[in-house]
């Protein structure tokens, strides 16, 4: 990893998210939007400093959904740190491969509130390039000329997870040189709103992760980007190597389309291991799904204690009680803070934790951060339909 | 019938449309601009034809389109559409 690039409601740059999560500083506040009638929930991670015009023309605006901006600032950023110029052969040898659960809801349901409120036959001619999962993506490739393979991974929950696994994986088999890859989510809309306010998931307060007075998750919006590229190159040309992946794992459940359980997410951490080469014992932190829905807590707590026989001497920590689960970005924006807390051997906290819960019995670090020397951590994250993305990082 | 006088209140609402569409100003758009000049691409036309339909209330259709080269033409085009969408059917016609 030579670039980093994040975009959340803990700050518009890695720096700023980095002090508030190294500060255990929850960003999860009252909705700008309370919805009419008002949503069950009223507490959300809105990426609260964004400002889209600083970024972006008018006329690029009308192209680019809120999370495919997101995913261009933070790619900006990330590529600005790497170094990178995408010139002659590394333009075709640079992948692309972004994570979005839901791509863009703006524009779709401005086009449904034409039909079938107003009863327009008219859509906006905008809405299918604005829509698709994969504008990011494309949007990055154009910004900055890159030919090489580039797509989108819409799992859910684990999308950026499984689109960091597969750029890595190409980068680590030569398929091609360097890669940008993570994944964005803009949950603010207000049909998606009401469908997960129908799962019923949603805390009514704030996510509590592993606390025993957990009610649900926070939703949250943001763009979390990586730039990968092979070791040899990036020490061969001077670059500053922020951490490495050492290895991905994921599987499925095969067992409810929402419920999870322990298996799963077992053999994707299982499998990350064999994929790095290493055993479980080397690993000192996990950041985890950590949802803070009642049953995701204790069934995570379940597969790590499966996986890691020595689990209590892990630290583990859900930096969504910060930043909110950002659905299609959370496993990059959790890759970010992953790397940051072994690049600074401080491991962010679980904040809001108010009462231990002994289905979730892990050292959480609840509340405070925790400086920890460690050369290997892990980012886990579990999506609805039961699939799982756990990624292996190793500190340089 | 006469000629329309070079620019009046329908095309003045034409270059409404597109300078709005465009995110540019009205002013730097003039009958003879061509697309080109203007950087409007085809993506854009589709938007600027889906503004036009709005604000005159009419179907511009596929084949209309493909006649709307310049914004002379586009004028041209749309005022044929209002003017048909005003006119009553003649008796008999089909």
């Amino acid at each position: 990893m030579t670039g980093l690039g994040l975009v959340c409601a803990l700050g518009n740059t890695v720096a700023e998210c980095w002090r508030r999560l190294a500060a255990g500083e929850s960003r999860i506040a009252p909705l700008r939007d309370p919805g009419s009638p008002p949503y069950k929930f009223q507490k959300g991670a809105e990426a609260w400093d964004f400002q889209p015009l600083e970024h972006f023309t008018e006329k690029e605006l009308d192209m680019l959904e809120r999370f495919a901006q997101l995913a261009v600032v933070a790619a900006r950023e990330a590529v600005a740190q790497s170094g990178l110029k995408f010139q002659g052969e590394l333009a075709d040898k640079t992948a692309i491969v972004t994570g979005s659960s839901v791509g863009g809801q703006f524009a779709e349901e401005e086009g449904y509130k034409r039909l079938y409120k107003e009863n327009s036959p008219r859509v906006g001619p905008l809405t299918i390039p604005r829509t698709m999962s994969n504008a990011g993506a494309s949007r990055i490739s154009l910004e900055f000329g890159i030919q090489g393979p580039a797509y989108t991974v819409s799992t859910a929950c684990s999308s950026s997870n499984h689109a960091l696994g597969q750029a890595f994986w190409m980068v680590r088999a030569g398929q091609v040189a360097a890669a940008i890859a993570g994944g964005s989510e803009a949950v603010f809309a207000e049909g998606l709103l009401r469908a997960w306010e129908a799962m019923r998931v949603v805390s009514p307060d704030v996510c509590r992760p592993f606390s025993a007075d957990r009610k649900g998750l926070s939703l949250g919006e943001g763009g979390g980007m990586l730039v990968l590229e092979n070791w040899d190159d990036a020490r061969a040309r001077g670059a500053e190597i922020l951490g490495e992946i050492i290895g991905f794992g994921m599987s499925s459940d095969a067992h409810h389309i929402t419920q999870p359980c322990v298996e799963g997410p077992a053999k994707a951490m299982r499998w990350a291991l064999q994929d790095a080469g290493i055993s479980p014992d080397q690993v000192g932190y996990i950041n985890a799904h950590g949802t803070g829905t009642p049953t995701n807590d204790v069934i995570e707590t379940e597969a790590i204690r499966c996986v890691f026989k020595k689990a209590d001497a892990l630290l583990v920590s859900s930096t969504k009680s910060m930043h909110g689960h950002t659905l299609g970005a959370a496993g990059a924006i959790e890759a970010i803070a992953t790397v940051l807390a072994l690049k600074h051997g401080l491991v962010p906290p679980t904040a809001n934790f108010t009462t231990p819960d002994p289905a979730c019995n892990l050292d959480i670090v609840p509340n405070e951060a925790r400086p920890a020397r460690f050369d290997i951590a892990v980012s886990n994250t579990f999506a609805f339909g039961g699939l799982n993305a756990t990624l292996i990082m190793k500190a340089t | 019938m006469p000629e329309p006088p070079e620019t009046d209140d329908l095309s003045a609402r034409v270059i409404r449309v597109i300078a709005q569409t465009q995110r540019i100003s009205a002013e730097s758009i003039s009958l003879d601009s061509t697309f080109e000049e203007l950087k409007i691409d085809s993506l854009d036309g589709i938007n600027i034809i889906f503004g036009l339909e709005n604000e005159f209330g009419i179907n511009i259709p596929d084949e209309g389109v493909q006649n709307m080269r310049s914004i002379r033409e586009t004028v041209e085009g749309v005022r044929k559409l209002v003017q048909e969408k005003s006119e009553p059917v003649p008796p008999g016609a089909s």
